[in-house]
């Protein structure tokens, strides 16, 4: 087996062939520009997706998780602006499309569930309006009988109770639950290869949020449907995701297979990460270990790593503090693929396969 | 000592000093779709339906539930921002209900609420300094040099520095508006604090500041607090005791250990199985149960109130017909159900260690 570390650029699949993408995203960078100064919110972030893979991003607010979303899919809007990177759907580069090209790729190829479905509803249209909208936008040979009965056949999948009455309701007489499906039902209305999904259970309830996961886990299981899950939420990634991208400060800061990353966090933002929240299957002792600080401010992005002055390891290094760590490939344990950007991801690596040495 | 009077309303058999808060049978109704120009009637929702229990000094309580189930109205029940439509809040022995204006107003420094929404909550157009000042200014309190010196005092405890004070709030992170709101909180030395959802709008790293803090005052300042929340790590992480509210009704009370490792109700069970696991090996081997419906669905007369989803009851005449008790199946352990403890080896198989 081997246990060498290897340096290299994002870029590495963490499966073996590489052109079986239906997604690809290199480099990308978007920024937001005010007299304040540039944020620059995504910076340089890659991502591959295969057919049928789920995906998750996770990070906290300000990471760059939603600007990356709106940014693969030409929707980032003034002061925002996507000023660099290739996004390669199934096989060719939308990020060159204009508006006109790109409306027709959206929604079909490619689409996105929001957060909040009150805001992503039109209030004066029938759900039945809205869906039909936009099944006859991609599929105009339908008719209009058609993509009415499409639409029904659509809410029923999403479980949506009495479809064939309530597609003519207007979305406020939906529960917020309700809505939810609407939108994904909207989404996945033509079929799309990719779903993007955007704190798609943040604004619901508990048992709400469990009721709308299953059912986008079965929907896209059928279709074999990409998705890329952003959340804040490390136990819907545990629950969803085959592979994770942790964001922090706009930055890929480690990827990895699910189970690997969970079993061995390398960044030390991704351990801290796990270790702040509280855990409903462990009854918690002594206070919670808590990340001191607060995320930098994107506009004046200093030298080094982004993590350095709220980092355990390496606060106070000087390579930490003016050098900005590449992305390293770590090898030898778990699925294989992983990647982090730390300057200490080595030792880390190594750190692990010692324990796991010990422990076998 | 106040009032010694024991009660059974709040559910604790135990042999324990007078709890600092007591709530008994407490109710509150509100009118929905209602119009006097048009002489319409409207709906009742019974918000909060009968809600009992207390708090001792020094010690979390915590009301879990969905939106809607009536948590934070109860809090507003508490400190009399709403006035109940029956029951009785009684605050260190005294009952609120009868309070004038201004003894209530008295009373309230002692009482003290934190909101969820640290960008609602302070005025944008006040400094912290003068934010942190104001309860002191509304209830006369020291004079101007005391004031001041207290502030500081207060904002130190929450981890703001004096220079820091003179900031406005659109200067401050999330999780340091909301040490800012518990700074004024605190700064009138209250022994009771509800905190409503604190942390919710936070991210996990700086949630994980504000609990630890929440944390360290309580025992600093032998603080009792009323933790609204619907987060259950999070209220796992945090409470001593809890009542697991369901359309503004108590399911199920007691003790953390006991919540959390042997729910006696199917609804506390569905809520602990819907909470995703940050641990991808502890999720494949979980058992999910899915709850049919939503809480927002309408209360179908007679019968237990969550039979409509219950993933046992739903099919029993008896849930059908009977509305069960809130009694205690085990010392110190409420649950509102006619088959207590019947859900919990289909949720959590590994976790059900007999003690």
């Amino acid at each position: 087996m081997s246990t060498s570390v290897a340096e290299h650029g994002q870029g590495a699949g963490l499966s073996p062939e590489h052109g079986g993408h239906v997604l690809r995203v290199a480099g990308l960078q978007s920024e937001f520009r005010s007299r304040r100064g540039t944020v620059k919110a995504v910076r340089a972030v890659s991502l591959e997706l295969e057919p049928g893979q789920r995906v998750g991003i996770v990070g906290e607010s300000g990471s760059g998780k939603s600007a990356f979303a709106l940014s693969v899919l030409g929707l980032l809007e003034p002061p925002g602006y996507v000023v660099g990177g290739e996004v390669i759907l199934n096989g060719r580069n939308i990020a060159e499309l204009d508006d006109r090209q790109m409306q027709t790729v959206r929604g079909k190829e490619i689409s996105i569930v929001f957060q909040d479905p009150m805001s992503a509803l039109n209030p004066v249209k029938t759900i039945g309006q809205q869906i039909t909208e936009t099944i006859r936008k991609h599929q105009p040979q339908l008719g209009k009988k058609g993509a009415r009965a499409a639409a029904i056949e659509l809410l029923r999948d999403v479980e949506v109770p009495a479809a064939g009455r309530r597609i003519d309701d207007y979305p406020h007489q939906y529960s917020g639950g309700m809505r939810q499906r609407v939108m994904i039902a909207i989404a996945l209305a033509n079929q799309p290869n990719v779903l993007i999904a955007d704190e798609p259970t943040t604004a619901l309830d508990v048992t709400t949020q469990a009721q709308v996961l299953t059912l986008l886990d079965r929907l896209v299981t059928e279709r074999g449907t990409a998705v890329i899950l952003i959340t804040h939420n490390l136990g819907i990634v545990a629950q969803f995701c085959d592979v994770v991208y942790v964001m922090y400060a706009g930055r890929v800061v480690e990827r990895a297979a699910t189970a690997d990353l969970f079993a061995h966090p390398v960044h030390p933002y991704t351990e801290a990460l796990l270790r702040a929240v509280p855990r409903p299957d462990q009854l918690a002792q002594g206070p919670l270990p808590s990340i001191p600080g607060a995320p930098p401010n994107l506009a004046e992005v200093a030298p080094g790593c982004s993590f350095e002055s709220r980092c355990p390891l390496g606060r106070g290094h000087k390579l930490c503090r003016t050098e900005v760590p590449v992305s390293t490939a770590a090898i030898g344990f778990g699925s294989g693929g992983a990647t982090a950007e730390c300057h200490f991801a080595k030792e880390r690596v190594a750190e692990y396969l010692d324990g796991d040495a010990t422990t076998a | 000592m106040s009032s010694t009077e024991s009660t059974q309303a709040a559910g604790n058999g135990h042999d324990e000093p007078a709890p600092l808060l007591r709530v008994e049978g407490l109710k509150k109704d509100f009118i929905s779709g209602g119009s006097r120009m048009l002489g319409r009637a409207g709906n009742v929702v019974h918000a909060v339906d009968d809600v009992s229990f207390s708090v001792a000094r020094g010690e979390t309580f915590g009301l879990v539930g969905e939106s809607g189930c009536g948590k934070s109205t109860v809090a507003r029940c508490i400190l009399r921002l709403l006035e109940p439509t029956a029951g009785r809040i009684v605050f260190d022995g005294v009952d609120i209900g009868p309070l004038a204006a201004d003894e209530m107003r008295r009373l309230r420094r002692r009482m003290q609420i934190v909101f969820q929404d640290p960008f609602g909550s302070l005025n944008p157009r006040m400094n912290v300094e003068a934010i942190v000042k104001e309860p002191l200014v509304i209830h006369r309190i020291g004079e101007q040099h005391e004031r001041s010196n207290r502030v500081i005092e207060t904002l130190e405890l929450v981890g703001v520095t004096e220079q820091q004070a003179r900031r406005k709030p659109h200067e401050f992170s999330g999780g340091q508006r909301q040490r800012i709101a518990l700074a004024r909180a605190l700064i009138l030395q209250p022994d009771l604090v509800i905190l409503d959802e604190p942390v919710s709008a936070l991210d996990v790293s700086i949630q994980a500041q504000v609990l630890n803090l929440l944390r360290e005052l309580q025992e600093r300042l032998n603080l009792t607090y009323v933790f609204i929340v619907h987060d259950l790590a999070v209220a796992e992480y945090f409470c001593d005791r809890l009542a697991v509210l369901y359309l503004g009704a108590v399911m199920e009370l007691t003790d953390r250990e006991r919540l959390f490792r042997a729910p006696l109700h199917p609804y506390t069970g569905a809520l602990l199985s819907a909470v995703p696991v940050p641990d991808p090996a502890v999720e494949r081997e979980r058992e999910h149960v899915v709850l049919a419906g939503e809480v927002s669905d309408e209360l179908a007369t007679g019968g237990c109130r969550f039979k409509a989803r219950c993933p046992i009851g739903r099919d029993r005449d008896i849930c059908g017909e009977e509305e069960p008790a809130l009694i205690a199946h085990e010392s110190g352990h409420l649950a509102a159900c006619h088959f207590p403890g019947e859900l919990h080896w289909l949720v959590e198989p590994s976790a059900s260690e007999e003690s």
